[in-house]
């Protein structure tokens, strides 16, 4: 196979044909280039969108309460729900359901420490809240089971809150005034997918002792054991069942009862995306076969023009076989070549952007606020796609550089 | 050396069958200088390119060298034709991207010579003809006499026992055709048989016996010593034409 003279014969005739040279290499790369742009583009739009996704559980759903809207049992509509700490055990012990946070609203609460204040959200949770919405502890803690049993005064603060009311000083030990009751910070986070970490977190039990909660809860923030879409509207179903059996409205009643499933949204999401990586690869096969074309239509104007030239050699003594192999490895090595820097090219362009997404983005990145991430294309559908456009070539070229060198050496030379 | 008998050849033309050849008998001895004459369809060409194995026939026997020339796979005619026969062109067929020097040395790579080598011996044809300060031009930067020249180089590498030509001055000027013919008869002197086609009389009269062709038949065959005659004739010919 390897005979260096016969590539030099190759190299030599590639050199001194530039022209077709670079029209056959050109339409390989060009649809390589095109195909890494277009993969890469939509890989680099999923995978942003799925890391977006991916900042809060991705398995997580809320639940809250409203008013009923729809009689039931004799009960007339316009009837408050309200949850309570029972719900809150028995939510967390229904099947499907992994953890369970519930919280009670406080509405507006100061933070004061030393001369300085300021209203914040007060989010009081369980432990469990920390598997749902996935909070970044620069210091400290989150809330644990100890806090919630013993009714600890402590508070997890946001970084915002830190630096609002400790400026550079230390908060872990300190202790903030919330609506003038004093509470021990043990933590200070970041939500990761936001830009503004103005919550504080406070164990839920501590807050209904302390600020008139009684056992009332408003809302819970769950994680589901459910891996499909069918699996998630089952658990989401079976809740649904529970608490309108318990707090007597229709199963049917939305207001009573609002959720959020981020699971749904998500498969949703990821469906809209498959749609878009099908269509993706719809176009990209095109592109591919713009290219096929064009290397075909390249190759047969290259054999057409090389009639003569395959008279002569065979007249001189060139075996059929020889000559088509001179066309085809000349066709291999062009296209090879071409497919490789189209590979590149088109791999480098997407790192690039990638690059100087992240630079522009900068911290918005890191947070989450972005919507296009790692923008690459697997490694085996580029090389594959090289492949086919070298078979295709090939091929294209081996039909008719066999016509043309089976065709009689008088006929061949005759061809002006 | 050559031996053709009843050598029958046609040609389909859509419906109609063209009959070129009806039967040729020749014999062609080693070493000599033979011109195929007639007029333009009468099968001169067709004849010349069974010669040098780049048509086959229908009906007959050619033996070259005593080996019969029939039926052969495309790969052994191709082998036969590098080792035995030079075709010099009417239209000279160098190849064009191909310089003066890789073009005589091209059929020495069809016979595995590495390329230093056969560049080298390239070179020494090429000085032989008169053209080694043009070794690096490029076909379309010579003059047809020179590209002539060339492409007899190129037949002449493979160290032949023929030499086929084909018209080989059909597109010169009378001066070159002349040198052209002197290098032709050079070639024949050193014991290669030549053997051209023409329709020039006085190119056929530099040859040692003219096959003259009518019809896809030999008509007449005029030998060295009758060439005298041949030469009356021939302007005999000039002045009624």
């Amino acid at each position: 196979m390897f005979d260096l003279d016969k590539w030099q014969e190759i190299l030599s005739t590639i050199k001194k044909n530039k022209m077709r040279t670079f029209l056959t290499g050109f339409s390989v790369a060009w649809g390589i280039f095109m195909l890494m742009i277009l993969l890469g583009s939509g890989n680099g739009l999923s995978n942003g969108v799925a890391a977006n996704f991916m900042n809060d559980a991705v398995n997580a759903m809320w639940i809250w309460t409203g008013e009923t809207t729809i009689a039931h049992q004799g009960l007339k509509p316009g009837r408050p729900i309200q949850f309570r700490n029972d719900d809150y055990d028995l939510i967390e012990k229904l099947p499907g359901v992994e953890s369970a946070s519930g919280r009670y609203f406080m509405g507006n609460t100061r933070y004061s420490y030393e001369n300085e204040s300021g209203e914040y959200t007060t989010v009081t949770c369980h432990p469990e809240l920390n598997d749902v919405e996935k909070m970044e502890l620069i210091e400290g803690r989150f809330i644990n089971e100890v806090d919630i049993l013993q009714d600890r005064k402590v508070v997890v603060i946001g970084k915002d809150i830190h630096t609002a009311l400790f400026k550079e000083k230390p908060a872990l030990g300190e202790y903030v005034r919330i609506n003038n009751v004093p509470f021990k910070v043990v933590g200070v986070c970041i939500e990761p997918g936001s830009t503004r970490n103005r919550n504080a977190y406070m164990p839920v039990s501590t807050a209904q002792k302390v600020f008139n909660g009684s056992n009332r809860l408003h809302n819970f923030a769950l994680t589901i054991d459910g891996k499909t879409l069918q699996e998630s509207q089952e658990i989401e179903e079976r809740i649904r069942n529970t608490f309108a059996r318990k707090h007597r409205f229709d199963v049917t009643d939305e207001s009573a009862l609002g959720m959020y499933n981020k699971l749904e949204n998500y498969i949703q999401t990821m469906r809209i995306f498959q749609a878009i990586k099908i269509f993706i690869w719809i176009i990209g096969i095109g592109t591919l076969i713009a290219g096929i074309v064009g290397v075909s239509n390249i190759m047969l104007i290259v054999v057409k023009e090389r009639t003569k030239e395959i008279g002569i050699r065979k007249a001189i003594g060139a075996s059929p076989a020889s000559v088509v192999g001179l066309i085809l490895l000349e066709s291999i090595l062009i296209t090879t070549v071409a497919g490789y820097i189209g590979l590149v090219l088109g791999t480098g362009l997407m790192e690039l952007i990638n690059y100087s997404m992240v630079q522009s983005a900068g911290d918005a990145a890191q947070q989450g606020e972005t919507v296009f991430l790692n923008p690459t294309v697997d490694f085996g559908v580029a090389v594959a796609a090289t492949l086919l456009l070298v078979v295709a070539g090939t091929l294209a070229g081996y039909i008719p550089a066999k016509r043309a060198a089976s065709i009689k050496p008088i006929v061949a030379l005759r061809d002006e | 050396m050559i031996t053709l008998n009843n050598i029958h050849k046609s040609y389909v033309m859509g419906s109609s069958k063209l009959h070129v050849l009806k039967g040729i008998d020749l014999d062609i001895e080693q070493g000599e200088f033979v011109s195929i004459m007639g007029s333009s369809g009468s099968g001169k060409s067709t004849l010349l390119n069974i010669l040098g194995m780049l048509d086959n026939y229908d009906d007959g026997s050619y033996h070259l060298d005593n080996r019969l020339i029939a039926d052969m796979s495309e790969k052994k005619a191709a082998q036969l034709r590098n080792e035995m026969v030079g075709f010099v062109f009417q239209s000279f067929n160098l190849i064009s991207f191909k310089n003066a020097m890789e073009n005589v040395a091209l059929p020495l790579y069809y016979k595995g010579v590495n390329r230093k080598k056969r560049n080298a011996i390239a070179m020494e044809y090429l000085e032989k003809l008169g053209l080694a300060p043009w070794a690096s031009h490029m076909p379309n930067e010579m003059s047809g006499g020179q590209k002539q020249r060339v492409a007899i180089a190129r037949a002449l590498i493979s160290q032949p026992k023929i030499i086929l030509a084909d018209e080989p001055t059909g597109a010169l000027d009378t001066t070159t055709s002349y040198e052209v013919m002197e290098i032709l008869k050079e070639i024949n002197e050193a014991g290669i048989t030549v053997i051209i086609v023409t329709h020039e009389h006085d190119i056929a009269a530099m040859t040692q016996k003219v096959v003259r062709l009518k019809d896809g038949r030999i008509d007449e065959i005029i030998r060295n010593g009758e060439l005298k005659a041949f030469r009356h004739t021939y302007t005999k010919e000039l002045e009624t034409a």
